[in-house]
């Protein structure tokens, strides 16, 4: 099946009136040499009925949040979706869209781009927001850029350890032909040392980059680390938790000079690691030079109040090779949704969804040190921590968990040789306290798993998700 | 909410340094869900989009978004799975997308792969990025990066970011590559040479072969931006015309949804020599296992988290296996077909400068309009609004005065297209008052852009 | 201010040279011609104090909606005042482009890049021919 809707005579009608004789004319420009000169090498094409029955097959074969119990988190989380998300963001007006060129006919997503930097600057307490950018580590290194642009100290960035490490890798991927050094501040604790940022920064550091709460869900102690930036005149860019900022203190009021995060929490689904969607809020001196797209407010002739995008000779298609950055779109699909969430949640809201995650997830690392699982730190966390496996055999103990139906969590070997017999554990709001008995006990669990622990006893929900 | 069932006796204080818990509620609206519910629907229907209206939005690319797809993108085993989920529960999931490596790396001649990519910019910085290393391996420092003027902005721009110096080549008339610029430009000091084949004009450059060899023979590369591939799939190949390297734009080609200008996806294609240095991970298979093959010593390693934008890939899926290789070159006939036809339609009124036959778009011009009734290309995309249609690219390629690039796709009948054609005739006739005022029937007239940029207003405040 | 005393450049900046406590000041804009050429400007970025300028080289720039353009600086020295009431009254560039409309004041390091510059009549002729 394919999607063309021209009849025979239609086509017979039109090669008239172009004046060629057949579609394979019109591609007489194409020189025979360049030609393929067979058929692509493809499966054969399959109606609705085998497609649907073929993705059938390939979806039984993952393992999924909603075939077993979640608790892996490292960037992405399980977080609830309301219902309300999926169902407006599905609208094909919203969906079917694209970038708005005309904003006489886009005054939708006009203003809800405009509605979205809102939201996120009365989340994060910063000045202003783009219209959001990739994904979490591209809104970090964007950043930066942003910073050594501003500061004109292009040579040397400082990164916490502590940092998603994948971020860390995207910074070093970008920075590498930039001639500059990305300076990593390792630790031995799960939180970074202020004493030991100090000693990395300078006069000529364009800016320090930290994880609040961090990579292993700790919070560091940011007053001072703030502190120590500002006395070298160094600029602060704050990778955060959005669901975090219901207890915690936002970015603005840490004093932070840029504010980023991965916004997938916000109402956006797990997708495997993608589309997710970028968030960046800045000082109000950033505003021109800021990445991506930017809706602003403005008025028609006759006075009415109305939104474009805006300060667009920032952009790729005016500036060419001088721009801010080659960024040419915004997840504004992804973009939207978080907007959905965060209007329905509200203030009580996600405050009661961040209370939940830290709750839970104190009950959860209480409930597993109880059976021998340690921290290694004794540092305050939010919704993740790190706990040690007493067995040392972490694969065999994510195999057995899996099997009794629970993604335990992160293994952190991969990313910190030294701790490579612990695992990065995240509880969200969805958890109830017995699905968190049931990792314990997945965990602490000493051979082959019986029945009531491989089937799950909560109704398998059928997807209603129609989003990206 | 339900209750916290856990930890009740506890309070956020207990479990937090007083230091870093918020004191004052967050600044969002309190709303209720029917009032939420409401807004964002009103607001929905304040947008022309494909499942509303015609979109010939030119170098877009607005085809119909197949329903199926977002069904089957939906299905649990696809949106509901965690990125640092294990392999052994992910094998559907890196099946699916080892076989779009390897069916882009067909349709593309190109036969690595990297699918990391976020969107097209990304790629073309992703591919310029991979380039410098393979150079870097070779133990060349080669700094400069060609680009058409008529190129997209994205090009010089990622070339900037890649930390390589953008020049600027000529186009000839035709808006295909100025021969001589060329050869006067090309040295050692050449890394990639980007090139947009069909062009932005919508024609083909069949010298592309010939410009490949002299890029070749000083040692560059060269690099498709492979905005235009609806064009030309299962016709000609890329890899096969002399292209290093390219990112395709499946929102495009393979008709993921635009959301209103994202998310996308930007998957690279490169050739053998330039394989080892593509992001990593790349999917794997051995022993009728997938896997992420993360041992890639001389990769450059990351571009963005995680694997990469999988949601538009499923779709991009879908779509490839609903069409089968005949399939997909019809998709190209198609859409090489309704653009011709539009532009044998209305060349009598808008001209086309560039000739008589396009591949899947063209670049007609209104600039006798303008000389004889003061219409713009401006006021003929406003007033087509008022008509039902969205507008096609205005003013982009600068290289023709008053333009308006049009790009119907397959997917629209020949009624459509006719109906368009027709509104097009009639608003030409019109007075150039009732131009210059449009558009009348939308929400809004003719927004103030000015005001907007020399006072910025990017937030709502209180009072507003 | 009398048009006929600037001097300008080919890139449309123009320059008044006074002599102030032995030192030879350069006031520097743009002429109404660019102005009316770039439309409805929405931005200018300026150097700050102490800035080096060079003959030719970029010392600013300014915006329209749709369009960047490059300022050049007509003279070498250090510029000693900016006209920082420019940026939130950039209407100021259409009415009094010569007056209220400066852009920076240089202390001039070297005069010779003064006799590159064109007198009015010869920058008249250019504008004519340009438009």
């Amino acid at each position: 099946m394919s999607y063309f809707f021209n009849t025979e005579s239609d086509i017979a009608e039109m090669l008239k009136a172009i004046g060629a004789e057949s579609i394979e004319e019109l591609f007489d420009v194409i020189p025979e040499e360049l030609r393929l000169g067979r058929s692509l090498d493809l499966p054969s094409a399959m109606s609705e009925i085998e497609l649907t029955r073929h993705m059938g097959e390939l979806s039984a074969k993952n393992k999924s949040t909603e075939s077993h119990l979640c608790f892996l988190g490292g960037g992405a989380y399980d977080h609830f979706v309301p219902a309300v998300v999926d169902n407006l963001a599905a609208r094909g007006e919203f969906y079917t869209s694209y970038t708005p060129y005309q904003p006489e006919v886009s005054q939708g997503n006009l203003q809800a781009m405009f509605e979205y930097q809102s939201l996120i600057c009365g989340l994060t307490g910063m000045d202003v927001s783009n219209a959001s950018l990739y994904d979490g580590a591209s809104a970090a290194i964007e950043a930066v850029l942003m910073c050594r642009a501003a500061t004109r100290r292009s040579h040397r960035v400082v990164v916490a350890g502590t940092v998603h490490p994948e971020y860390r890798e995207v910074m070093e991927t970008y920075l590498r032909e930039l001639d500059c050094d990305l300076v990593v501040v390792d630790s031995e604790d799960e939180v970074v040392s202020p004493a030991a940022i100090e000693a990395a920064l300078d006069e000529q550091t364009a800016c320090l980059v930290l994880q609040h709460p961090n990579f292993f869900g700790c919070l560091e102690d940011m007053e001072s680390l703030v502190a120590t930036a500002k006395s070298f005149d160094v600029q602060v860019v704050q990778i955060f938790d959005p669901i975090s900022l219901g207890v915690l203190k936002r970015p603005g009021d840490l004093g932070v000079d840029v504010a980023v995060a991965e916004g997938q929490s916000l109402g956006n689904p797990l997708l495997y690691g993608g589309p997710y969607l970028g968030i960046l809020a800045c000082r109000e001196s950033f505003m021109r030079r800021m990445p991506g797209r930017i809706a602003g407010q403005t008025v028609t002739d006759s006075d009415r109040r109305c939104w474009v995008l805006t300060l667009q000779t920032r952009e790729q298609h005016i500036r060419r090779d001088k721009a801010t950055s080659n960024i040419c779109s915004n997840q504004g699909l992804f973009a939207l949704r978080a907007s959905i969430y965060l209007s329905l949640v509200g203030p009580e809201g996600i405050k009661e969804v961040a209370t939940h995650c830290l709750k839970k997830s104190h009950y959860a690392c209480e409930q597993l040190e109880s059976k021998g699982w340690m921290r290694r730190s004794a540092s305050p966390f939010f919704k993740e921590f790190v706990v040690r496996d007493p067995r040392g055999d972490i694969s065999a103990c994510l195999q057995t968990a899996e099997a009794c139906g629970v993604l335990a969590g992160v293994p952190l070997g991969q990313w910190y040789p030294h701790l490579e017999d612990c695992l990065l554990i995240a509880v969200t709001e969805k958890r109830s306290g017995q699905e968190i008995d049931r990792l314990v006990e997945a965990l602490a669990f000493d051979g082959e798993p019986n029945e009531t622990n491989r089937r799950l006893d909560r109704p398998h929900l059928q997807s209603a998700s129609q989003s990206l | 909410m339900p209750d916290c069932e856990v930890l009740q006796d506890r309070e956020i204080r207990d479990l937090l340094p007083e230091t870093a818990v918020a004191t004052k509620p967050l600044a969002l609206p309190e709303l209720s869900e029917p009032d939420v519910v409401r807004h964002y629907t009103n607001l929905s229907t304040l947008n022309m989009s494909v499942d509303t209206h015609f979109y010939p939005l030119g170098s877009c690319t607005m085809k119909y978004n197949p329903k199926r797809n977002e069904r089957l993108a939906g299905l649990p085993g696809m949106a509901h799975v965690h990125p640092y989920q294990t392999e052994s529960s992910l094998q559907g999931m890196l099946e699916l997308l080892y076989a779009m490596q390897e069916m882009l790396g067909e349709i593309s001649g190109l036969p690595c792969v990297s699918l990391q990519p976020a969107a097209g910019a990304h790629g073309e910085l992703t591919a310029l990025m991979t380039a410098v290393a393979y150079f870097q391996h070779r133990g060349e420092a080669r700094t400069k990066v060609l680009t058409p003027d008529s190129a997209h902005g994205t090009n010089p721009a990622s070339a900037t970011m890649a930390g390589l110096t953008a020049v600027t080549l000529k186009s000839g008339a035709d808006g295909c590559v100025d021969m001589d610029d060329l050869r006067s430009k090309l040295d050692e000091d050449v890394a990639v040479l980007m090139i947009t084949n069909p062009n932005t004009l919508g024609l083909f450059d069949g010298q592309v072969k010939e410009i490949a060899e002299l890029v070749h023979d000083v040692g560059g590369l060269v690099y498709l931006d492979g905005a235009n591939m609806n064009a030309i799939l299962g016709v000609t190949r890329p890899g096969d015309f002399g292209a290093d390297m390219m990112h395709f734009n499946p929102h495009k080609t393979f008709s993921g949804p635009h959301g209103g200008g994202g998310p996308g996806a930007g998957p690279i294609c490169v050739n053998e020599d330039l394989g080892p240095f593509l992001p990593k991970p790349v999917v794997g298979l051995r022993d009728n296992e997938y896997y992420l093959d993360d041992d890639r010593p001389l990769s450059i390693g990351r571009v963005r988290s995680f694997f990469g934008n999988v949601g538009v890939l499923v779709r991009a899926y879908c779509y490839i296996l609903s069409h089968g290789p005949d399939g997909l070159k019809k998709v190209s006939e198609h859409a090489v077909l309704n653009a011709n036809y539009m532009l044998s339609r209305i060349r009598h009124i808008l001209p086309v400068p560039h000739g008589n036959r396009c591949m899947h778009e063209f670049v007609a011009s209104a600039e006798t309009l303008k000389k004889n009734k003061g219409i713009t290309a401006m006021d003929l995309a406003k007033r087509l609004l008022d008509y039902g249609f969205h507008a096609p690219t205005v003013y982009f390629p600068l290289v023709v005065p008053e333009s308006m690039m049009m790009e119907p796709t397959e997917t629209e009948s020949k009624e459509t297209l006719d109906a368009f054609c027709e509104a097009l005739f009639r608003i030409t006739e019109e007075s150039s008052e009732t131009l210059h005022s449009a558009p009348t029937t939308t929400l809004i007239s003719r927004p103030d852009e000015v005001t907007a940029a020399r006072k910025p207003v990017v937030t709502w405040n209180p009072g507003d | 201010m009398k048009l006929e005393e600037l001097l300008y450049a080919d890139t449309h900046e123009w320059v008044l040279v006074e002599d102030q406590d032995a030192a030879k000041i350069a006031t520097v804009g743009i002429s109404k011609f660019a102005v009316e050429q770039l439309t409805d400007l929405v931005y200018i970025e300026l150097p700050s104090v102490g800035t080096e300028t060079q003959s030719g080289k970029e010392f600013g720039e300014v915006e329209s909606v749709k369009a960047v353009s490059p300022l050049y600086s007509p003279v070498d020295g250090e510029v000693v005042e900016v006209n920082e009431s420019l940026k939130d009254a950039l209407e100021t560039l259409n009415d009094d482009a010569y007056d209220g409309g400066w852009m920076i004041k240089v202390r001039l390091s070297d005069e010779a890049s003064l006799s590159k510059l064109l007198d009015h009549a010869a920058y008249e002729k250019q504008c004519a021919d340009e438009s």
